[in-house]
């Protein structure tokens, strides 16, 4: 809401520093966002009159004008064309400054001196929107009445104040200057200035007998007042009330549409002004919209419109809708002769919902979907019209039409001050409080047994004493209020044990190399096909966004990998060649689709690693770290086979029967459809199972005491039997004699049967209650070899 | 035989004098002093001397052995010092060699995230998570934001049915964690918020959350000024100014926002604080009695204080980040810095 200074003075007498100024009123709830100086830069443009206007000898398309600027007479060349003898306009003498910080000298014209120079509007920094067209490519004319050697930015009050203060939903009442007035008024303990409105109604007829209003629709249109005007002239406004509208970013139109604004930005209830004699019947019905019926709007737009939505229609049709915006049937034009002025209350939410569903905001619509008081329609009514008469737009006539089916009365809520002290863990007198209430214009009611704090009808927001809690709070000062603790029971503070289990696996990553990355949970749909998804696979089920940003962006994701191969390619095109990423975070998995329930929300690790001296071991090893430090013994890593990844190098990790993952390197169409030059080795782990499996329980078992010892053995075997399987085989084969088994070599080459590899190992073998003999543990040894050759078909080296 | 003797100690000294290594000396101490060695060999014709002569005698040789002795350890422990010394000097290397590290980094709004649960968990809150994909009873219903609010304005929302979206703010999870449990309660709970906004500087459709929420009897806003203003200085510095300003939340009244002294220009006025000193960082405020009711909590009975900050925004204020796009390009030369 952006309220100037010398308008807001009208109501209340503040002459505060700004600084101070800006800062009370953020503090009490208007919170500042901005303030612009407006007018400060121009300099010495003082009020003309046109005495004389001769053609330049030496250019066609310059004028010679004599201007009279009070104390003397001085010479301007021009280029103007819209200009007489006897305008009254604004002259920028020399060593001027005008808007935008342009200095302005004597200079000489084709042999001509010019003292100054006559100003169009823009060079005083108005908006030429509300003035008529000559003078929007021209010389800003002046009304006859100007005072001539006045300096401009007086009369047209150029300098001001501009404070845009930001309003919360909850306050339409301070959409206002009046309603900021008022707010100013509560903070500085100054005395709220209201106009009395007194209209001459200089018309005969009484406005009962000109127009018939209807409200059919009872629960969206609360109460409904109009107003007649004969006479009607329709004009631009005078500059002041053009100038208030600028500063409040509001274009200027014509008088009567602009005097309906400026009592909203005013008043805070937004008016609008029909064309009597366009009205069918000169009657207003209040209703719904029929579901076939259309309007062409202000803006030209032809709009559908639908039964949930409040119009305001004439005996045939509807023109205008409600709160919204008018039609362009009805609208002011330059041959309006009568005008029938509306000031109604509608109900917000519907308001909202019909805005929402057109697209359509205004600065009324703004204002009445947060809900107004009904019971300034009147007042609101009154002002206009009085503006009317007095800048001679129409006459008025008698009196009013008011349906308002159910008046709005204040509203008591009970009033104790101690627990209000209580809430807020004060220890402010009842008498402050009932101070700050007052000033806030609600009065307190007592009755022996309670007293009651009577709301007065333009603060719906104060339902609840909590509400009385927030408004005694913010005037007396939230800088006042100490700064305690809570008292009372005590609470332990803790991570759960998945949290602290969640920072380990970052810790353990982290530790070994790995960056943290966090990528949006929505993505687009052709992620699939570019990690090579069959047709049938479940990820494809992802759950769409209704309005999503583009379709980028438009479905949740139901794997880390696409994410993840995105990171990667994007470091690969800023150079940088070693790259070791992951991330934590949810995929979304719907039990059905369209969604019914919510979706099961899996906590997933990503893991991503690309470099010239890495290789599918280095990530497995990462896995194995983790998961050791994570005390998971029972894993299996499975040779297998996944769309997304090499066919001969990618695994599946098994923990007790439960799928932990898959880890492996990306398969090479993947990698194109990415544009990757590199390599990309990529897991996908389910963080839930990893932090379900991991183990926090720690028993100690008794140190060995008797001696190990060690033997080794070779076996050439086809080259495709897994070291993983053999290594099963030893372990089940030697029993529990065998405390580890070790892999230490794998040879291929010359001595070596194509096809076929060598694999060693080292065994340690222990037995918990004796030393082991040579004879003990040559029999479990040759046992393993023999099982080994039986197993796998090998052939044993010695 | 006397003669003998100071040649035999003359000619060992000189010996030893010229050793070299520890071989040299073994064998030298075993050619003078040895079992079978010279010294043995002279002291043999003790025999053939007489009476007199041989406790003078026997003297003599003993304090040659002695001194011999002693010599042999002498130079044994300066060969083997000097050895040593070799040994060192030859194990030398360049320390200045840089190391080649690979360290990984966690992500700066990991690190925001854990220093507020640092925090928080100190003045006893308990983390605890919610759903991402929210039912809009819990987004906004229960939350006292009815349908057709306007406070549903300045969150525009993902939706993906109806009644389902995604959630604009960690608020939901009060809640269900009001819904599942009783007063006492101190929670704070973290995570990722959605929002329809287009990308840019300060704006991304996806961003982090963490919300507070203390339920018991008898908390006051003192009580929540009190908390945020540790947690305002714990965070930014302790000699940070935070102040609390009135502000408006369908579900805390009062309501309020924090703000804090800038921390570019300490509260002079600058452009990254709109010349007002101040930096908005959270809001918050006492848990609306209707609230309190919708979890089936009797607002007389029991209140609380809630808020709510964002993790991006604290992250850019205090790691001096001015484009909210890098938190999730992922630059490795980014994340690097963190």
């Amino acid at each position: 809401m952006l309220v100037p200074l010398n308008w807001l003075k009208e109501y209340v007498n503040i002459n505060d520093e700004i600084r101070n100024f800006t800062e009370r009123l953020t503090m009490s709830g208007s919170n500042v966002e901005g303030v612009e100086e407006l007018g400060k830069d121009i300099k010495k443009v003082i009020i003309g009159r046109i005495e004389k206007i001769e053609k330049h000898p030496d250019a066609d398309k310059l004028l010679v004008v004599q201007v009279n600027i009070g104390k003397k007479r001085i010479q301007v060349v021009t280029g103007a064309t819209n200009i007489k003898e006897k305008d009254i306009v604004p002259v920028a003498l020399d060593g001027a400054v005008i808007h935008g910080g342009k200095k302005i000298t004597s200079a000489v014209f084709r042999g001509i001196d010019s003292e100054g120079m006559l100003c169009s509007p823009e060079e005083l920094g108005l908006d030429d929107h509300g003035l008529p067209e000559d003078m929007q490519n021209g010389i800003l004319i002046l009304p006859p009445d100007a005072p001539v050697g006045k300096d401009i930015k007086d009369y047209l009050n150029l300098e001001d104040t501009v404070i845009d203060f930001e309003i919360t939903p909850n306050r339409p009442d301070c959409l206002s200057i009046v309603g900021m007035a008022r707010e100013t008024a509560a903070v500085y303990k100054l005395t709220l200035k209201t106009p009395s409105i007194i209209l001459k109604e200089e018309a005969e007829e009484n406005a009962k007998d000109l127009a018939h209003i209807t409200i059919e629709a009872r629960d969206l249109c609360k109460r409904y007042i109009a107003r007649i005007i004969k006479d009607v002239r329709i004009e631009p406004s005078p500059l002041w009330m053009q100038r208030r509208l600028q500063e409040c970013g509001v274009r200027p139109i014509n008088n009567i549409v602009d005097i309906t604004n400026y009592v909203m930005l005013e008043l805070g209830q937004p008016l609008h002004a029909f064309d009597y004699d366009k009205l069918q019947g000169h009657s207003i019905i209040v209703r719904r919209g029929g579901d076939s019926e259309k309007i062409v709007t202000l803006d030209g737009v032809t709009r559908d419109l639908s039964s949930d939505m409040l119009v305001i229609a004439d005996k045939n049709k509807p023109i205008a809708i409600a709160g919204v915006m008018g039609g362009e049937e009805s609208e002011i034009s330059p041959s309006t002769k009568r005008i029938l002025l509306e000031s109604a209350n509608f109900a917000g939410p519907s308001i909202r919902r019909t805005s929402r569903k057109l697209g359509l905001r205004s600065e009324a619509s703004t204002r009445f979907e947060k809900g107004l008081d009904p019971n300034i329609c009147a007042m609101a009514a009154d002002r206009a019209c009085q503006l009317i008469e007095a800048l001679g737009a129409g006459k008025v006539a008698k009196g009013y039409i008011d349906v308002y089916p159910e008046k709005v009365n204040p509203r008591k809520i009970v009033f104790r001050p101690d627990r209000i002290n209580r809430a807020l863990g004060t220890k402010i007198p009842e008498s402050e409080m009932i101070d700050i209430l007052e000033r806030l214009e609600i009065k307190i009611q007592k009755t022996p047994e309670t007293a009651f704090a009577i709301i007065p009808t333009f603060r719906a927001d104060i339902a609840k004493e909590a509400d009385l809690v927030e408004e005694i709070g913010r005037i007396y000062g939230y800088d006042r209020l100490p700064a305690t603790l809570p008292q009372g029971d005590v609470t332990r503070g803790k991570l759960q044990t998945s949290q602290k289990l969640a920072d380990t696996i970052k810790q353990v990553l982290t530790d070994l190399g790995y960056s943290e990355i966090y990528t949006y949970s929505f993505v687009s749909p052709g992620v699939f096909d570019r990690i090579n998804t069959p047709n049938d696979s479940p990820l494809r089920s992802a759950i769409k966004l209704m309005n999503p940003l583009g379709e980028e962006q438009s479905v949740m994701r139901t794997t880390l990998i696409p994410n993840m191969l995105d990171v990667v390619g994007y470091n690969l095109n800023q150079k940088i060649e070693e790259i070791r990423l992951f991330e934590t975070g949810s995929v979304y998995i719907p039990q059905k689709l369209p969604l019914m329930e919510l979706p099961y929300e899996n906590k997933k690790l990503a893991i991503g690693l690309s470099g010239k001296h890495t290789d599918f071991y280095e990530l497995k090893k990462t896995i194995e770290i983790l998961l050791a430090r994570l005390r998971i013994k029972q894993y299996t890593f499975i040779q297998y086979q996944h769309f997304a990844f090499h066919p001969g190098r990618c695994a599946r990790i098994m923990i007790d029967g439960d799928e932990l993952g898959i880890v492996g390197e990306i398969h090479p169409d993947v990698l194109e459809n990415y544009d990757l030059n590199a390599k990309v080795y990529i897991a996908q782990l389910d963080m839930d199972l990893l932090i379900k499996k991991a183990s926090t329980d720690i028993k100690f078992s008794a140190l060995p005491r008797f001696p190990a010892s060690d033997r080794d053995l070779a076996i050439i075997v086809e080259e495709k039997v897994p070291a993983g399987d053999i290594i099963k085989v030893i372990k089940g084969a030697g029993g529990e004699l065998v405390e580890s088994v070790e892999l230490f070599d794998i040879y291929k080459g010359d001595q070596i049967k194509k096809g076929f590899k060598s694999i060693a190992f080292s065994i340690t073998y222990r037995a918990k209650d004796r030393t082991l003999t040579d004879e003990d543990v040559n029999e479990v040894h040759n046992r393993i070899k023999v099982t080994l050759v039986e197993e796998f078909n090998g052939i044993l080296r010695e | 035989m006397r003669e003998e003797l100071i040649l035999l100690k003359q000619r060992a000294l000189q010996n030893l004098a010229q050793s070299q290594n520890l071989d040299d000396l073994n064998e030298l101490r075993v050619k003078f002093l040895g079992k079978k060695g010279e010294l043995t060999q002279i002291l043999r014709g003790m025999a053939g001397l007489s009476p007199e002569e041989r406790p003078t005698i026997g003297k003599l040789a003993n304090e040659i052995k002695e001194d011999l002795e002693r010599e042999f350890s002498q130079k044994t422990i300066e060969l083997k010092q000097q050895l040593k010394s070799q040994k060192l000097e030859k194990e030398w290397i360049d320390v200045t060699i840089p190391s080649k590290i690979v360290l990984g980094h966690k992500h700066p709004l990991t690190l925001i995230m854990d220093e507020i649960k640092e925090i928080f968990v100190g003045l006893g809150y308990e983390v605890v998570e919610g759903p991402e994909i929210e039912l809009d009873y819990y987004n906004f219903e229960a939350l006292n934001t009815p349908k057709d609010h306007p406070a549903r304005d300045i969150q525009d929302t993902f939706y993906i049915t109806d009644e389902i979206l995604l959630r604009t703010q960690t608020s939901p999870v009060q809640i269900r964690t009001m819904e599942k449990r009783k007063p006492p309660l101190k929670i704070i709970a973290p995570g990722r918020v959605y929002r329809s906004d287009a990308v840019d500087a300060t704006h991304s459709p996806m961003f982090h959350q963490v919300e507070g929420l203390t339920i018991g009897e008898d908390i006051t806003m003192s009580d929540l000024k009190g908390t945020l203003e540790i947690f305002a200085r714990e965070m930014f510095g302790q000699d940070r100014k935070s102040r609390f300003r009135p502000h408006y939340f369908p579900f805390t009244e009062p309501s309020a926002e924090m703000d804090i002294s800038c921390i570019a220009c300490h509260g002079e006025g600058c452009r990254i604080c709109k010349y007002t000193g101040w930096l908005e960082i959270l809001g918050c405020g006492m848990v609306h009695p209707n609230v309190l009711e919708n979890v089936g909590y009797d607002p007389e009975r029991v209140n609380g204080f809630a808020f709510g900050l964002g993790i991006e925004r604290i992250a850019m204020l205090k790691y001096d980040i001015n484009d909210m796009r890098l938190f999730f390009e992922n630059n490795l030369r980014f994340l690097e810095q963190f």
